[in-house]
């Protein structure tokens, strides 16, 4: 298995007339994921590459089953884009445009709260199951099967990353990238409930940057809830305050938000932080091997038998599987908002 | 994008909020000009997008004809932190007997505007913050922005008088609708003033709007002060490249955000320091890597460039294309050092082979490279 997407999954493409939607259908087409559907208003009844153009989402969806759909189409479009996808209750939504106003999105995820839909961005590189679906813009043959989950605000610094670990001989799991914007529909937290609770991930890289305290809130869920083992990298380490670094959110401001706040944080929680992203792949490969311990062992208090660790290993994971369903569901801020409160109830011991 | 003062103030005025009088001088005599007309005595305030004016002396007040000139032409020649004061506002000095905050910021965790408001105002409100968190009140504006009994409660934690409440929590819904109709990520008051005589009044406007939302916003986008702002970030935004000066001497290159901050921090890492944080974007254009490359030649600062490529939807053939067109463009005598992986890596460095050049492929060793080159240009 895998998070969000797998060899099963529909694509729809939302915008897929336009210069970006033709030529990443056609990749991600060329990549080996199902591309089922275009939508393009005005444009339906023609074809893209052999993929049916309608006009509609809702019409998409009653002809051909999607069931994940990407949004390429201009800033100014994307709210509009985004609810017709809700609105057709599509149970994954990944927007990858870029310069959409804090308000859209405001507004965007107050609709989604208590909604059956997952948005993803925007302003993402979408994600990747490696060898089975893609649903985005970043390059496939940088990618590999195996069993490392990585999730991250960049896009270009996720390729780095991830080229690393091929060349590592670490293939990934599925590859999310969650937008470098001040509101995204999925944060940290969302992706390592997901990854815990997927049996074929077994350790998790998580990539942040200077903005927001998203990166403080995945450090509390996983001093708490997840057992996989986990490796931090933080871009922005030397970036000005107060100054936008591109990316939307990666701001410092107030004081806020530094990376080395994050970084203290990470560590804190006992999550190794490599300094430069060439220290990553080490970093997972001495974490699989001393691999941190089950919560019920530590617990316990006891070592029990090697046997039965394994066997408290998968109820761990299935406890955090049951967490991790429960922590996804919106509102987000909830989630985040109640977990300092665990950490109070059950504070284990970092390293 | 920052707004100065006085063009918040008009946003403020034109949503009902109220603020003094005033007028912009760009000389001593307009200034003189606009204080006869304002009437004494005044306030002279520096217009400069950068806080901490009033620290550095970009505030004072007045209280006749020679001392405004004086004053004036003071103000119009400092530098505030690197930023040089063009423009100073006058305006009439009010008396103070209550001073004020209330400002509205975008919240990120809870995907909603968060409006703030405390007694103690005309400080930094981070300060209040941190010594007495309990004298700020923080109100979430979900759909239904601020209702007005929200307002109204706001309103009672700053002052106990009804007749000011009433004024105060109109002040707040008012903020409030600007803050969202104007697309603002910032819109504060501080400080938000009573008059001895009970008129409540804003004394100062810090407005930034959101980037994203100026497609929307014509007459805001025209406000936009060139004059105040890094030659470099305005050229670099005219190219839609994302730019950032910093104080070292590395030039940095990178297509996406991310790895752009980890390039200048591993510049860092290994005891370099970036003049820059430059995104060329995700797109294949030669045209934005000769605008790079020229806007990195003109920095006085820049002893050597680092270019940092991971080709995915960018080829790197096309920004081998374009560093050679901009060579030519250009012709400079500063060491490069180029870094490719990815896409067309291969077509990209036989292009920059068959002009003498070499590309690395690691990361790391790209950066070790151009600390050394940039040393022995030094």
């Amino acid at each position: 298995m895998s998070i969000l997407i797998d060899r099963n999954s529909r694509v729809l493409v939302q915008g897929i007339t336009g210069r970006d939607g033709s030529f990443h259908a056609k990749g991600m087409k060329e990549y080996g994921s199902k591309v089922v559907a275009g939508v393009t208003p005005g444009k339906g009844g023609t074809n893209i590459d052999g993929i049916p153009v309608f006009d509609t989402v809702a019409e998409a969806v009653a002809r051909t089953r999607a069931d994940v759909s990407v949004i390429y189409v201009p800033a100014a479009l994307a709210q509009d884009a985004m609810y017709e996808a809700i609105d057709a209750e599509i149970p994954v939504v990944v927007c990858i445009s870029e310069g959409i106003p804090v308000r859209d999105m405001v507004d965007v995820a107050a609709y989604l709260r208590g909604r059956s839909t997952r948005l993803i961005g925007p302003n993402c590189p979408g994600l990747i199951t490696p060898g089975a679906c893609k649903v985005g813009i970043m390059p496939g043959f940088i990618h590999a099967p195996g069993r490392i989950g990585l999730v991250s605000r960049s896009g270009t610094l996720t390729y780095e990353v991830v080229w690393q670990l091929t060349r590592a001989k670490m293939g990934q799991s599925t590859c999310i990238g969650i937008g470098g914007d001040p509101i995204i529909g999925t944060r940290f937290v969302d992706t390592l409930a997901l990854f815990e609770a997927d049996d074929a991930t077994d350790a998790i890289v998580l990539i942040g940057e200077i903005g927001g305290t998203d990166e403080e809130d995945a450090a509390v869920l996983i001093e708490n809830h997840v057992t996989k083992p986990v490796v931090a990298f933080i871009a922005g380490q030397t970036a000005p305050p107060g100054k936008r670094m591109g990316h939307a959110g990666a701001i410092v401001s107030g004081g806020a938000g530094t990376a080395k706040e994050k970084m203290e944080r990470f560590e804190r929680a006992g999550v190794p932080v490599a300094k430069v992203p060439s220290e990553i792949p080490g970093l997972i490969a001495r974490a699989l091997q001393s691999r941190r311990k089950p919560v019920l062992r530590v617990l316990r208090g006891s070592a029990p038998s090697a046997k039965r660790t394994v066997a408290k290993k998968k109820a761990a994971r299935r406890v955090g599987a049951a967490k991790g369903a429960a922590k996804t569901k919106r509102p987000a801020a909830k989630a985040n908002r109640a977990a300092p409160k665990r950490l109070a109830a059950r504070k284990r011991p970092s390293k | 994008m920052n707004l100065h003062e006085y063009q918040g103030k008009d946003l403020f005025r034109a949503a009902g909020i109220p603020v003094p009088p005033g007028e912009v001088a760009r000389t001593v005599d307009e200034a003189a000009a606009a204080g006869e007309r304002l009437g004494l005595p005044l306030v002279v305030k520096a217009q400069v997008l950068i806080g901490g004016r009033g620290k550095a002396g970009g505030v004072k007040v007045v209280r006749s004809a020679e001392e405004l000139k004086r004053e004036a032409g003071r103000i119009l020649g400092l530098d505030i932190r690197g930023h040089q004061v063009r423009k100073v506002l006058i305006t009439p000095a009010s008396d103070i007997e209550k001073e004020y905050y209330a400002g509205i910021v975008l919240d990120r965790k809870y995907e909603t505007p968060l409006l703030m408001v405390s007694p103690e105002g005309g400080v930094d409100i981070e300060d209040v913050a941190r010594a007495t968190p309990e004298k700020i009140l923080r109100l979430h504006l979900d759909q239904r922005g601020l209702p007005a009994y929200r307002a109204r409660a706001a309103a009672r934690f700053l002052d106990s008088r009804y007749p000011v409440q009433r004024q105060l929590s109109t002040v707040l819904q008012n903020l409030a609708r600007v803050y969202r109709d104007q697309d603002c990520s910032l819109a504060e008051i501080n400080p938000l003033v009573v008059t001895p005589k009970g008129e409540v009044l804003a004394l100062d406007a810090k407005v930034v709007i959101d980037d994203n939302a100026l497609d929307r916003h014509a007459d805001l986008a025209e406000l936009r002060d060139l004059g105040a702002e890094d030659p470099g970030e305005v050229e670099a935004r005219e190219k839609n490249l994302s730019y950032v000066r910093l104080d070292g001497s590395i030039g940095c290159v990178v297509n996406g955000a991310g790895l752009a901050m980890a390039t200048m921090d591993l510049i860092h890492y290994h005891g370099g320091k970036a003049a820059n944080f430059l995104d060329i974007g995700g797109s294949s254009n030669p045209e934005k890597v000769t605008a790079a490359m020229s806007l990195l030649t003109r920095d006085a600062r820049v002893r050597a460039v680092l270019f940092n490529i991971f080709g995915g939807i960018t080829r790197c053939d096309d920004v081998a294309r374009g560093l050679l067109a901009a060579l030519d463009r250009i012709g400079t005598k500063l060491p490069i050092v180029i870094r490719l992986t990815g896409t067309n890596e291969k077509e990209a460095r036989d292009l920059l082979s068959a002009r003498g050049m070499t590309a690395l492929s690691d990361m790391d060793e790209a950066v070790r490279a151009v600390i050394a080159r940039a040393a022995e240009a030094a």
